[in-house]
């Protein structure tokens, strides 16, 4: 049965175009262009594989694999004294974290196809490419803290490269910012998770990184286990745990990273970047933040509620002043996420629907809008809005393109963005509705901006430099379409997302305190 | 203690050091009696012969010896504790000797001769430290290393630096010494004996009966003389001046070798004699009263070896603030004493020693290129030997502690137990400065792949080199996918539980 070991396949399964374009040599753009790109298909259609055969009413972890990995031998001050502590491989998905392989999948083969505009030192910005996808598969498989840490670092290595190198002019400082800040991430988050494994054992009293089992020990009430562990520990951790995730996401005093490397990354990395590796940042808050610790999450649901306020409403302020569109889009990235935390502070089904939502449409919303920067700037050299204008009269489609990624981010109705910002708002309404209502001021602000820059490109006067600019080429359509297609998809089927979503849900919402619907 | 007769002990397991003794003296005959003119290069295979021969019985003392085996109540002692050492400074030899042979081509240092059994007899020096319980071998052990050590980092003799690295290391070197000569003087004095065991118990009845200041005065003398073998604070001021006028294979050893002794010094002799002082209350002094010192040293080698490290532009002198750091990190198992110190320790000196090992033959090949030992030196390497460039990114990435590698896991197990043992803050400063170090590692990343080098050409990889690059680079990465390996062969064959006096008291 392929299904025990699916998920790991689909992690390892980009080594397979890395072994591949380590033979070939550097000079054949062409071959490495072509290995790169159909690289990204084979963990496609095994994604897709996994979408098929995803039970939807499962509530549990299903493709679940368990291999011993690592022993290790601790010491106690008591002399002599040895026990082991065990380490497992261990890979499982559920509703929330097998959409977010899917997207991973079909966002890392649209960037692949993207980067048909690198130019530069190919061999080794294909390979670190699919060493990138491998980090974000496993992130999201991962099953225990160990190995989501391992993953989550991993991917910060090929990240450094891929900024540092393939960037635009300021790209080495963009590089560094990233590396030194999610490395104090990284750093918190390790102390966080040793220190949940060395004090907080699973049900049957055994240290344990699994992510199920340590969550199950959390939630027993009165756990014998856990009366040597005092409340504000575990505060402690759920706040560490969301500053580590939180300068991912990016939350709002630790986002400076985000903007750099926005601004100064290639337009194919940005749309991993902005589409699939902030939504770790989301991702970790609600399994491990969340989900170990729904009590002091809820305690803490008003200052997420107010971080999140300030990032939608700080995010869309700002992004209205800026005058570079990847400026722009980096803004409308930090005040997007903001719903997604406010998803979060609504503590209760509708809202955690909302917040995952959110992480999937803005995945492919801004994949789809940095797609586009990239095209516009392979026939225009530049991102500045003073600069552009007119583009609709030499680029139509594009210029279509963009608009419609527009609507679905300031969240027109069919499209994915309302959806989810209806359903985080509807799930903050119901137990926070004077912040939600401030909150729905950010909406507003999102059109107004939005519609600022993109009209500003696409309309007005036109440059004569642009006149004999030509629309999309075939191979810049398919991304557009596909990502668009996806996008109206969630609009008018949400159910597509929401039906896996409801079972886990179920599973993770009965522990919070406090629940309503 | 009864005496015994010396010829009735059995002494085919003291092969390894008698062996490397044997090599020393005859490599010492030979180069006398070889002509001035003739070519030495057959001394440095003779000694890397005598190396692996040596290895070799000791892997055979592993497999046939039970219990350790005590000569002349432990003046020498060969147990599973000095085994895992001995191993390490072998392969540490092994490589130093490899690299040498590369080195030499370049015609710099022209006393071969010298250069090769004075690396055997700071062998040697290495391999008694680590294989004794009485104070006088252990030191005439440190003194045979680091008289070694003083000639091989001079023996540049026409370069203004290698004189100047000499003289401070001579200087520095003898102020340690006296320091931790002093300690030991007042551990004879109390105690009455030179042998470790005997000594645990003598130290716990002085310090009960009214000595106790003058036990931890000892105790401090000899941890500041001590720093300096190990490159920690407070005595790590000689390590950048000392590693930039050394030939570049020398400071390796420095790095790697000399620091492993020190090391398996500090806890043979600390572990060994102050294990059994307790306190009024009942508790272990050692645990609770002594280890705040060990982290803070620890601590403060971290901070000034990670910090210092970030603003300079030698590599040299990086990689020696970055040792310094390291030595704080190995310091943490000594620090929160896990009766499996030794294991996290053996297995943070192994990960250190591939990723050094790696690191200093990249930096040899670089230097030796570029005639620099500038950080500029490493621009553009990626595109003149991709080899080269990925597998030092896989030994700097271990340093910094970056899974896949072994540097990781060695990191991850030192902070299991540090947190374990609710050491908080000491865990904390060991992530907060490993986050800084991240900047100057992923500085020469910077440096080899995206600035542009002066020249394109590719960069001449002897066989040696390459070898000593591939196979480091490698066993750095499989070790930290596959770390249990190790995990299982430390506990196998060196089960150490047993060789310290304070566990089992097994004292004779």
């Amino acid at each position: 049965m392929p299904n025990s070991y699916l998920l790991s396949l689909i992690t390892l399964s980009p080594l397979v175009a890395i072994v591949i374009l380590a033979f070939v040599p550097k000079n054949q753009g062409g071959i490495l262009k072509q290995i790169g790109i159909l690289g990204t298909l084979l963990p496609l259609v095994l994604s897709f594989l996994l979408f098929a055969n995803f039970n939807y009413g499962d509530p549990h972890m299903q493709f679940v694999e368990k291999v011993n990995w690592i022993s290790i031998p601790v010491g106690n001050p008591q002399m002599g004294e040895v026990f082991s502590f065990t380490i497992n491989y261990e890979m499982g998905v559920d509703g929330v974290s097998m959409p977010l392989i899917v997207l991973t999948a079909i966002i890392g083969t649209l960037a692949a196809v993207a980067s048909w505009q690198i130019k530069k030192r190919l061999k080794e910005y294909f390979i670190l490419f699919h060493l990138l996808l491998i980090g974000m598969f496993g992130v999201f498989a991962a099953q225990n803290l160990l190995l989501f840490f391992i993953f989550f670092e991993l991917t910060l290595v090929p990240m450094y490269f891929l900024i540092g190198i393939w960037g635009y002019s300021d790209r080495e400082r963009a590089a560094n910012t990233f590396l030194l800040y999610n490395g104090v991430g990284s750093a918190i988050m390790l102390i966080a998770f040793l220190i949940i494994y060395l004090t907080i054992p699973g049900v049957n009293g055994n240290p344990t990184m699994n992510f199920g089992e340590l969550a199950a020990a959390l939630s027993t009430p009165n756990n014998p286990m856990l009366q040597h562990v005092s409340p504000s520990l575990l505060f402690g951790l759920f706040l560490a745990l969301f500053i580590a995730f939180g300068i991912k996401l990016p939350v709002f005093p630790f986002h400076t990273w985000m903007l750099k490397v926005h601004v100064q990354a290639p337009p194919s990395i940005v749309m991993i970047h902005s589409g699939i590796l902030l939504k770790m940042g989301a991702y970790g808050l609600l399994r491990i933040g969340i989900g170990f610790f729904p009590e002091q999450a809820y305690q803490f649901a008003t200052w997420m509620a107010v971080l999140g306020l300030i990032n939608v409403l700080y995010g869309a302020v700002l992004a209205f002043v800026q005058k570079d569109l990847k400026m722009v889009l980096a803004y409308s990235s930090i005040s997007h996420m903001g719903i997604v935390l406010l998803g979060f502070a609504a503590m209760n089904s509708i809202g955690f629907q909302g917040a995952i939502f959110q992480v999937i449409s803005h995945g492919f919303i801004s994949a789809l809008m940095f797609f586009l920067i990239g095209v516009i700037w392979e026939r225009t050299e530049t991102s500045m809005i003073s600069e552009l204008g007119g583009l609709a009269k030499s680029m139509p489609f594009i210029s279509g393109v963009l608009l419609a990624a527009a609507m679905a981010s300031l969240g027109l109705p069919g499209m994915s963005g309302f959806i989810s910002e209806f359903l985080a708002f509807l799930g903050l309404f119901g137990v926070k509705p004077v912040m939600a209502a401030v909150g729905t001021l950010g909406i507003i602000l999102t059109a107004v901006y939005l519609l600022r820059a993109v009209l500003r490109t696409t309309f007005g006067p036109m440059p004569d430099r642009y006149q004999g600019a030509a629309d999309a080429q075939p191979i810049e359509v398919i991304p557009m379409v596909v990502l668009l297609g996806f996008i109206i998809l969630i609009g008018i089927y949400p159910a597509v997302l929401s039906e896996p979503l409801q079972e886990t849900l179920k599973n993770i919402v009965p522990i919070v305190p406090g629940m309503g619907g | 203690m009864d005496v015994k007769d010396i010829f009735s002990y059995n002494w085919s397991y003291l092969l390894p050091e008698l062996i490397i003794l044997g090599f020393a003296t005859a490599l010492s005959l030979l180069d006398l009696a070889m002509g001035k003119r003739t070519n030495r290069a057959v001394l440095a295979w003779l000694a890397l012969a005598g190396v692996l021969l040596s290895g070799i019985f000791v892997v055979v003392n592993m497999v046939t010896l039970n219990a350790p085996y005590s000569y002349m109540a432990d003046m020498l002692r060969v147990d599973g504790y000095g085994n895992a050492f001995k191993l390490l400074f072998l392969s540490g030899v092994a490589f130093t000797l490899i690299l040498s042979v590369c080195y030499m081509k370049q015609g710099e240092i022209t006393h071969q001769g010298e250069y090769y059994y004075l690396l055997l007899t700071a062998l040697l020096g290495a391999m008694v430290m680590a294989s004794s319980a009485d104070l006088i071998t252990l030191f005439v052990g440190l003194e045979l290393l680091s008289l070694s050590s003083y000639v091989l980092v001079g023996l540049r003799k026409k370069s203004l630096n290698a004189n100047e690295s000499s003289f401070k290391y001579v200087v520095s070197g003898g102020i340690a010494t006296a320091f931790t000569l002093f300690g030991m003087s007042y551990m004879y004095g109390l105690g009455g004996t030179t042998n470790l065991y005997l000594l645990a118990d003598r130290l716990s009845e002085a310090y009960a009966g009214g000595y106790a200041f003058l036990v931890l005065l000892a105790f401090a003398f000899v941890v500041i003389g001590l720093s300096f073998k190990i490159s920690a604070v407070p005595n790590h001021m000689w390590a950048p001046d000392v590693y930039q006028g050394a030939p570049t294979p020398i400071t390796a050893f420095l790095a790697v070798v000399s620091k492993t002794a020190g090391f398996a010094m500090v806890f043979r002799l600390l572990f060994g004699a102050f294990i059994g002082l307790a306190s009024p209350a009942g508790g272990s002094v050692l645990m609770e009263n002594l280890s705040p010192y060990i982290s803070v040293i620890a601590a403060a080698s971290m901070i000034i070896g990670n910090t210092m490290a970030l603003r300079q532009t030698n590599v040299k002198r990086m990689m020696a603030y970055s040792g310094i750091a390291q030595a704080g990190y190995i310091l943490v198992p000594f620090a929160t004493l896990t009766s499996l110190f030794f294991e996290q320790s053996v297995f943070y000196l192994f990960a250190y020693l591939l990723a050094s090992f790696g690191a200093f033959a990249v930096l040899m090949l670089v230097f030796r290129d570029q005639q620099s030992e500038e950080l500029k030196s490493f621009a553009g390497l990626y595109h003149r030997s991709p080899l080269v460039a990925v597998a030092m990114t896989i030994f700097l990435l271990s340093m910094a502690g970056i899974p896949v590698t072994a540097g990781f896991i060695g990191k991850f197990y030192l902070f299991v137990s540090a947190i374990l043992q609710h050491h908080y803050w000491l865990s904390a400063v060991m992530i907060a400065t490993s986050v800084i170090s991240y900047y100057y590692y992923f500085g020469i990343i910077r440096q080899m792949y995206m600035r542009p080098g002066a020249t394109e050409a590719p960069l001449p990889l002897p066989k040696g080199v390459a070898f000593v690059i591939v196979l480091t680079a490698l066993a750095t990465f499989v070790v930290g996918i596959v770390p249990g390996a190790v995990f299982d062969f430390v506990q196998a064959h060196f089960n150490p539980s047993f060789d310290f006096g304070g566990m089992t008291s097994s004292s004779k």
